[in-house]
């Protein structure tokens, strides 16, 4: 029992050391320039970096690296069987991307069906945050069951709309004829594909644009709403003249994001096409950018072509931002 | 004008107050329908076979053969070692992010740092840039570090977000109060302490959102996860890419994979739906 007490005050009986100073007030006032207080400065002036240096590292090696590498890399011919082997062919991808009939298929696919899948998206979603805007039963319910193909993966909603939109026993195609119309083949049509492959997309993530058009609703504030609807505004028109004014801002960043992300469209088309699905279908009907970078450098193993293609969806990238932020302007100042 | 307000008894309430007439259920129905109706005839048809789904008109209600199905897709399709992959996958990607974005988020919000707004305009900047322009370099950097077909290869890259730290710095900005980390700083503690003892306390609500959003996403990754993986060791997206691609050439069994594939994020939801949906929105709104 001694020997514990002992123990337990053997520090205290001992000379003073850096701990102590704060236990005994006023006896020995903790001198500044000592280690401790250092220790206390450098941590106060170093720790943000260190906070946030994970994320940069991670960044910096995973995403910034090997962005900008792609631009290096797609001025060489590099190819998939010996990635470490570089031959300089200056701007040689380039012109052969330009002279290609399937780079600019692929560009133009990529437009009409990032535009089918975008403009329907978007519009309906915005239709549907007005009316989750209402007070409804079971209001957490409906946002939930809108928000459920977001949950779904790509590869899962794709080989159900497959099956959906199969040409012989499809139940699309069974739908349309009970109706009186013939069988549509969703799957070698130019435009029928194009549109069932917009329609994976439409339907992943009409109900998460809804959400975000919701909660840029909720920030309105209900007077605006009270004082129209004293003068005899009917919903259609407070919709048209309160709603969608206020939510530009938010309209434009969906707008940009889903741009953003209709050019770099890749699972759905892939596995709309079956077996050589990144061909986007026998002809290429639906081959989209992404699907034609995969080709070039998984299939006919060129790394540096894929490259190219991927810079080239960089500059269309940029032009969306730049076009985004020339609107954005223009909004703020027209207030 | 009170008689011309009193006539209009659905609107005399404005805003969110207004109350959804019947039109309002009708379209919800019709569009909570649409968005459930894959998901379910996913399970119908997964409990066929392959000679039910070519015959017209197709299945409306369930078959018998679900349960030989879904034991065809977890072992013969290799679903089973693909949920093990994703879990890990998911799990430690939700992890990741969650940890560094939250330290990260905090300085971004409460200390002073230099570079502190350029290297926040970078984070914003790059919220945008989709990965998959950068996948060439990727490639090759997996390859050199022997990653070829394991899966570090897709966690690595996808351990941070910029999202998770725009995320998490808006959360803190409003929810921690700066007097309560300069009281901490006076009694002497060190940043490791305020992070353990005030700040994560602080942060847990949006932590777990982004957790959840990290997850699901992650789960879903593809085109990544395409290129650095082979059906050997594939996540479940990869093995559903395989069975796209006719490896399996049974209907049903393809699509009881698309079920199995699916039904862990649909547990989530059915768990968690309300604070995703929350997550969404607060994002949006910030964003």
């Amino acid at each position: 029992m001694t020997a514990t007490t002992a123990a337990v005050e053997d520090p205290e009986a001992g000379p003073p050391g850096p701990h102590d100073d704060d236990r005994i007030p006023g006896k020995f006032p903790p001198p500044r320039g000592t280690w401790r207080s250092q220790l206390h400065r450098w941590d106060v002036r170093y720790s943000p970096y260190a906070f946030v240096a994970p994320f940069f590292l991670f960044f910096a090696a995973f995403g910034l690296f090997p962005l900008l590498y792609t631009g290096w890399a797609s001025l060489h011919r590099v190819e998939l069987t010996a990635p470490d082997r570089m031959t300089w062919v200056g701007l040689h991808h380039y012109a052969r991307l330009l002279s290609s009939p399937f780079f600019w298929n692929a560009l133009c696919n990529t437009l009409t069906i990032g535009l089918l899948a975008t403009v329907p998206q978007l519009l309906m979603a915005l239709g549907l945050a007005q009316l989750l805007h209402y007070r409804l039963r079971a209001a957490t319910f409906w946002r939930v069951a809108l928000l459920t193909p977001y949950a779904t993966s790509v590869a899962a909603a794709t080989l159900v709309f497959v099956l959906l939109y199969g040409r012989d026993y499809g139940m699309v195609n069974w739908a349309l004829e009970t109706v009186g119309f013939g069988p549509v083949d969703w799957q070698s049509g130019t435009w029928s594909s194009q549109i069932a492959v917009s329609s994976i997309v439409v339907w992943r993530w009409t109900g998460y644009n809804a959400l975000i058009y919701l909660a840029a609703m909720q920030a309105v504030p209900d007077e605006l709403y009270e004082s129209a609807a004293l003068d005899g505004a009917s919903r259609g028109q407070q919709f048209l003249h309160i709603t969608v004014p206020v939510l530009r801002p938010t309209i434009l960043f969906t707008v940009a994001v889903s741009a953003i992300g209709a050019t770099q469209l890749f699972g759905e088309p892939l596995l709309f096409g079956g077996a050589a699905g990144q061909k986007g279908g026998a002809s290429h009907q639906f081959q989209t950018l992404g699907l034609y970078l995969y080709e070039q450098g998984w299939f006919d193993f060129h790394l540096g072509r894929a490259s190219a293609v991927a810079w080239t969806m960089f500059l269309i990238l940029l032009l969306i931002a730049a076009g985004q932020q020339a609107v954005a302007r223009r909004l703020r100042r027209g207030r | 004008m009170p008689s011309r307000t009193r006539t209009r008894t659905s609107a005399h309430r404005a805003g969110r107050q207004l109350h959804g007439g019947p039109f309002a259920y009708a379209v919800l129905v019709l569009f909570a329908a649409g968005s459930l109706f894959p998901l379910l005839w996913t399970a119908v048809a997964a409990s066929h076979d392959n000679t039910r789904l070519a015959r017209t008109p197709p299945p409306f209600w369930f078959g018998g053969n679900l349960g030989r199905n879904l034991r065809t897709a977890w072992a013969d399709a290799g679903l089973g070692p693909a949920l093990g992959n994703t879990l890990l996958v998911a799990g430690s990607i939700a992890l990741g992010t969650v940890l560094f974005c939250t330290v990260a988020g905090y300085a971004f919000a409460k200390l002073r740092f230099r570079f502190r707004g350029p290297l926040l305009a970078l984070v914003i900047g790059t919220m945008m840039v989709p990965p998959q322009l950068g996948v060439v370099p990727l490639f090759m950097i997996t390859a050199r570090l022997g990653w070829t077909d394991r899966l570090p290869a897709v966690v690595m890259p996808t351990l941070v977000s910029a999202f998770g730290v725009f995320f998490m710095r808006q959360y803190l900005v409003e929810a921690l109060p700066t007097e309560l980390i300069e009281a901490a700083r006076v009694d002497g503690a060190n940043s490791l302490r305020i992070v353990r003892h005030i700040v994560l306390p602080v942060a847990r609500p949006a932590m777990a959102v982004l957790g959840m959003l990290s997850f699901v996403q992650a789960w879903n990754d593809f085109f990544w996860p395409v290129i650095a993986l082979t059906q050997e060791n594939p996540t479940v997206q990869v093995a559903l890419t395989g069975l796209g691609r006719g490896y399996v050439p049974d209907q049903a069994v393809v699509m009881a994979g698309a079920l199995l594939g699916t039904l862990p994020l649909l547990l989530v939801f059915a768990v968690f739906g309300r604070q995703i949906v929350g997550g969404i929105m607060r994002g949006a709104v910030k964003g």
